[in-house]
């Protein structure tokens, strides 16, 4: 592993007790930093297993998870939950942004897990507001906004604690076409600005577009898609 | 700020924004628990406190105690007693329970030698000093500051009392403070005393001080041979000890009462907890996603529950010290049963005892938080974070094998002895049946709810299928239903069981129309044989009954038995008993004895035994005839012939009795003419039996009005319950109104599945709750309460009030429900399925 790579997935496999086949088996893949990555495939094909596994938030049955050089699957639930806190950002398709918490207040959860100073973190938030486009709405509730705000809102808190991997399962699941341009396009440069890697995981090829490179997951492999593809 | 306090924060501020009611409701149900269980724990100690201090201040330094019945015994005993080598000091004693005129209670008087009792109760007699030769005059009396004050007397004054069938008057030369006897106290020479009260040569007691290095075995054991018959040698601690033990069951009980109130109070915090963390799953599962560790989450989640139940026991210890405060200074500690009286509101606050109240809330508290918090904990963040996974991971709980054991456990803890006179395993059995009754909730309710039959209507079949989608959900809910109910059902059983054979009882034992008796408990005033005859005579009276009760003590680790010497009911061959079972036939030359349950169960008595009793200076065997109830008496009574009792003492008085009027009499015309006899009116007290069993019932009620408090107290909590988890289940349930909506359900179509679950669910608890609770009743009727206060009761169902009680809990179920569903469907279907709303 170089020190470009970020991400390092061997043989990755993934059984749930349901099934006799496997979800996830065998997949490889490799992220590198500055990278954002989209990965497609069918519904119930596995993308969000994949997703779970790579945050921490499930156990492979076999196979690796190199997160900056270090085994994810080695490390016990406490010090994957320290890594999500400290290295990661997610983007879900259901916002999850917490209802009883103001923007402000949502946006800044993150760097108040980190133990960032008040001040600072005030800066941070700011800047992020205002890069995400929530400028003046931080005293706002969710049941106030709009989905497109909602997202921004969840971009805002992934991005906030600038995370080496941006994980984001079907950001724009929920939004109108139109919204899901200005999310993605917000994604990609807020993405690119923390300087962080990122992947998408989507069934939306528009989505898909934004990413640098594409792959399709069919359970068993992880192939690059085509350009040509990509742009069909 | 660490993490688990920002989670903390952030959970905390989203259960006090979305349900503030249910927050601050809870709050209240812990308070109200820690509330009670703190004042009558205040009030019972401030009471007991009073009157250890009164008892250890007539022990006094005495070493060994040699203590007789009421007849007493000779004082040439004394004499003997205070020879015996390793005897330093020797003190007697005449104890006398003294009735006044006007006075229903009587005054307790002891007979000292002012000169030796001073080395024994130093505190007692410390402050006669002055005044002692002036004691020794045949009138004089000192009396404490209380019975001064109850009898409306100060120094110089003087008071009459009743001797026999005449009366006597006593002078106060002097008072006693509050300091030296906080109670009601007489105190005189003994040698006057035995002249005044007609008890020359008698003593009761004999304190004694012992040379020091001197074995109290060795000198027990030397003393014992000396003794009269029915004269017991008692060691000082247990006699301290032997007021309160007459009336620890009941203290013991009252307080587990209180304690069932903060248990509910915690199956509240559980409910609380567990529907809040269903609710907020998602949130739950961005926190740990976003880095918040599995402990930090579960330390966050126990924090909120802490947070509830500090506040709830820190308004409870405010509301029990006050609570106390009132019940001493307006009700002088009685909760109603008029078992423990006295005790003054504290000067100072019992610090730690507050602490431990509190920390008892929090403590019940916690525990109720706990096991949803780790529920929160292990749920995978991925999970979670899923739209649906509402769903409390309760599968371990779907074995029935931990009921199966904790409920086996409690018929076994059940069949155990009590220890120490205290149904710990019976409170034991209860705990475990509750707890084995409650992890049985998803069995039972899977297989009610898998085989109920399919509705008709679209919105039944909904409930229905909603409820066997969510068992784990309905399970959360039916425990907190199920707690509170069961409970209430069980005090309801036991009290009305013991109602209904109270009632019995006093019909089976006041079969004449009229009752008379001088003051209850005294020791010097009684009915001679002149009288008697005048009561026989009286006009209109038909027939009578006498007799004569008194106390004799049959074993020195027990307090003194009543013996109650009885003439036989008019043509019968006995007293009228309420006899348990079977009655031995008489026998020629036998005499008969019959003994309460108490008896039984202290002191090892059997039908057909051998019973022997102290009486006219020997043991007397006589044979137990039968076993009776008793309510009136928890440290037991022996009922005897009184021609038997004559015929062994010489004694002829009586100090109560029955009468039955002639057929063409008036009972108001034979009350009255009953009332002149004796020194003066009032000597004697005559009540009608209807009378009695009015006052009698009324006094049982108050006695009980705690227990109806407490039984109001679970329903509510039980309607709480059920409020709380239909006003979560709407909430959480939004989306899935708005989505019905959307398909074509009409706004009341939602309200009437509400409803209907609503029905169902509280019905199950119900029904399950009833049972529960008959299971429970029957260890409280026939383990706790027999354990406890060593009479039977019959098992008696108040049919009509648990009808009540249940339809009033499954409609409340269905009525909130539905106006929880009200609240959230006033919200637009649009919005609602809406993810984030």
């Amino acid at each position: 592993m170089n020190s470009e790579t970020v991400l390092e997935v061997r043989a990755l496999t993934r059984r749930y007790r349901t099934s006799s086949e496997p979800v996830l088996d065998g997949i490889d893949f490799v992220l590198r930093r500055g990278e954002y990555v989209a990965i497609m495939g069918e519904s119930g094909v596995g993308k969000s297993t994949l997703l779970n596994l790579l945050a921490g938030l499930d156990r492979p049955d076999g196979g690796r998870i190199l997160f900056m050089g270090q085994d994810l699957t080695a490390l016990d639930d406490d010090a994957l939950t320290l890594l999500r806190r400290r290295s990661f950002g997610f983007v879900f398709q259901a916002f999850h942004v917490l209802t009883y918490l103001s923007v402000r207040q949502n946006v800044a959860l993150p760097l108040e897990l980190l133990g960032v100073d008040a001040a600072t973190a005030a800066q941070r938030v700011d800047a992020m507001l205002a890069a995400t486009g929530l400028a003046g709405l931080g005293a706002r509730y969710a049941r106030e906004l709009s989905g497109g705000e909602l997202q921004r809102v969840a971009i805002a808190r992934a991005l906030v604690h600038r995370p080496a991997l941006l994980l984001a399962d079907e950001p724009t699941g929920n939004l109108d076409p139109r919204t899901a341009a200005s999310i993605l396009a917000l994604l990609r440069e807020q993405l690119r600005l923390a300087g962080g890697a990122g992947l998408l995981i989507t069934h939306s090829e528009a989505a898909a577009a934004t990413a640098d490179r594409v792959l399709r997951l069919d359970g068993r492999s992880l192939m690059p898609l085509p350009r040509s593809a990509q742009r069909a | 700020m660490t993490p688990t306090a920002i989670a903390w924060r952030v959970l905390a501020l989203a259960q006090w924004r979305e349900q503030p009611l249910r927050v601050i409701v809870t709050v209240l149900v812990i308070a109200l628990g820690v509330s009670l269980s703190a004042a009558v724990y205040l009030v019972n100690e401030s009471a007991l406190g009073e009157f250890g201090q009164a008892t250890r201040r007539l022990v006094g330094e005495a070493d060994l105690i040699v203590r007789g019945g009421d007849p007493g015994f000779d004082e040439g005993v004394y004499a003997r007693i205070a020879r015996l080598e390793g005897v330093r000091q020797a003190s007697a004693v005449l104890e006398l329970d003294v009735a006044l005129p006007d006075q229903r209670q009587t005054l307790p008087l002891l007979g000292v030698d002012p000169l030796r009792a001073g080395a024994i109760q130093p505190q007692l007699l410390g402050e006669v000093g002055g005044s002692l030769f002036e004691l020794f005059e045949p009138d004089a009396v000192y009396l404490s500051a209380e019975a001064a004050e109850w009898l409306g007397v100060g120094r110089g004054d003087s008071f009459e009392v009743f001797v026999g069938g005449g009366m006597r008057r006593l002078r106060v030369i002097g008072l006693l403070s509050t300091e030296a006897y906080p109670r009601r106290l007489a105190l005189m020479d003994i040698a006057s005393a035995q002249w005044l009260f007609d008890r020359v040569g008698r003593i009761q007691r004999v304190d004694l001080r012992l040379e020091p290095g001197t074995s109290v075995a060795a000198l027990r054991r030397a003393l014992e041979p000396l003794l009269p018959v029915g004269v017991r040698v008692v060691e000082p601690s247990l006699e301290r000890d032997r007021a309160m033990t007459v009336t620890r069951a009941y203290r013991i009980n009252l307080n587990m009462l209180a304690l069932v109130s903060l248990l509910t109070g915690s199956f509240l915090v559980f409910s609380t907890q567990s529907l809040a963390v269903l609710r907020r799953r998602p949130a739950l599962g961005l926190l740990r996603a976003i880095g918040l560790r599995r402990a930090e989450l579960q330390r966050a989640l126990i924090a909120e529950g802490l947070l509830l139940g500090g506040a709830g026991a820190l308004l409870g210890v405010i509301g029990g010290q006050l609570v106390a405060w009132g019940v001493l200074e307006w009700l002088r500690g009685d909760f109603g049963a008029g078992q423990i009286t006295g005790g003054e509101p504290p000067r100072q606050i019992d610090w730690l005892s507050l602490l431990t109240f509190f920390a008892m809330g929090t403590g019940v508290a916690s525990v109720g938080a706990w096991a949803p918090a780790l529920e929160a904990a292990r749920r995978p963040p991925a999970m979670a974070l899923r739209a649906g996974d509402a769903e409390p991971a309760l599968a371990p709980l779907r074995s029935a094998l931990p009921a199966l054991l904790l409920l086996a456990l409690g018929i076994g803890l059940a069949l155990l002895p009590a220890t120490a006179g205290i149904p710990l395993f019976g409170y034991g059995a209860i705990a475990a049946l509750l707890l084995g009754a409650v992890l049985l909730v998803p069995r039972i309710a899977g297989v009610v709810l898998a085989r109920a039959p399919a509705p008709g209507s679209v919105a039944a079949a909904l409930a229905l299928a909603r409820l066997r989608g969510s068992l784990g959900q309905s399970t959360v809910t039916l425990a907190a239903i199920i707690v509170s109910f069961s409970l209430m059902v069980a005090m309801a059983i036991m009290v009305h069981s013991f109602r209904e054979s109270f009632e019995q009882w006093l019909a089976q034992t006041l079969p004449a129309p009229i009752q008379w008796r001088v003051a209850t408990g005294n020791d010097t005033a009684s009915i001679d044989t002149v009288d008697q005859t005048r009561i026989a005579a009286l006009d209109g009276v038909q027939a009578v009954q006498f007799q004569r009760s008194l106390q004799v003590l049959l074993d020195a680790a027990h307090p003194p038995v009543a013996l109650l010497a009885r003439d036989p009911t008019p043509g019968e061959t006995r007293p009228a008993l309420a006899l348990v079972g079977a009655e031995l036939a008489p026998a020629p030359g036998q005499r008969r004895a019959w003994v309460s349950e108490a008896i039984v169960d202290l002191y090892g008595a059997k039908r057909g035994g051998t019973l022997t009793l102290p009486l006219g200076g020997r043991s007397v065997p006589f044979t137990v005839a039968g076993v009776f109830r008793d309510y009136g008496r928890s440290t037991g009574a022996i009922v005897i012939v009184r021609g038997d009792y004559i015929a062994l003492t010489g004694d002829t008085s009586a100090t109560e009795g029955s009468v039955w009027v002639a057929p063409r009499a008036g009972v108001d015309a034979v009350a009255a003419a009953l009332r002149s006899v004796g020194p003066r009116p009032g000597f004697i007290e005559v009540r009608s039996s209807d009378e009695i069993r009015a006052l009698s019932l009324a006094a049982f009620d108050r006695a009980f009005a705690i227990t109806y408090g407490l039984e109001a107290v679970a329903v509510a909590i039980g309607l709480l319950g059920i409020g709380f988890a239909s006003s979560s289940n709407a909430l959480a349930r939004r989306a899935e109104f708005g989505m019905l909506r959307h398909v074509g359900l009409r706004r009341r179509d939602v309200l009437a599945m509400l409803a209907a679950e609503g029905l169902l669910i509280s019905a199950i608890g119900v029904l399950y709750g009833l049972l529960v609770g008959l299971g429970l009743s029957i260890i409280l009727v026939h383990v706790v309460n027999r354990q406890s206060f060593h009479w039977s009761v019959d098992l008696a169902l108040p049919f009509g009030e648990l009808l009540s009680v249940s339809a009033l809990l499954v409609l409340a179920a269905a009525a909130t429900a539905l106006l929880a569903g009200r609240r959230v469907l006033r919200g637009e279907a649009v919005r609602a399925v809406r993810e984030d709303w």
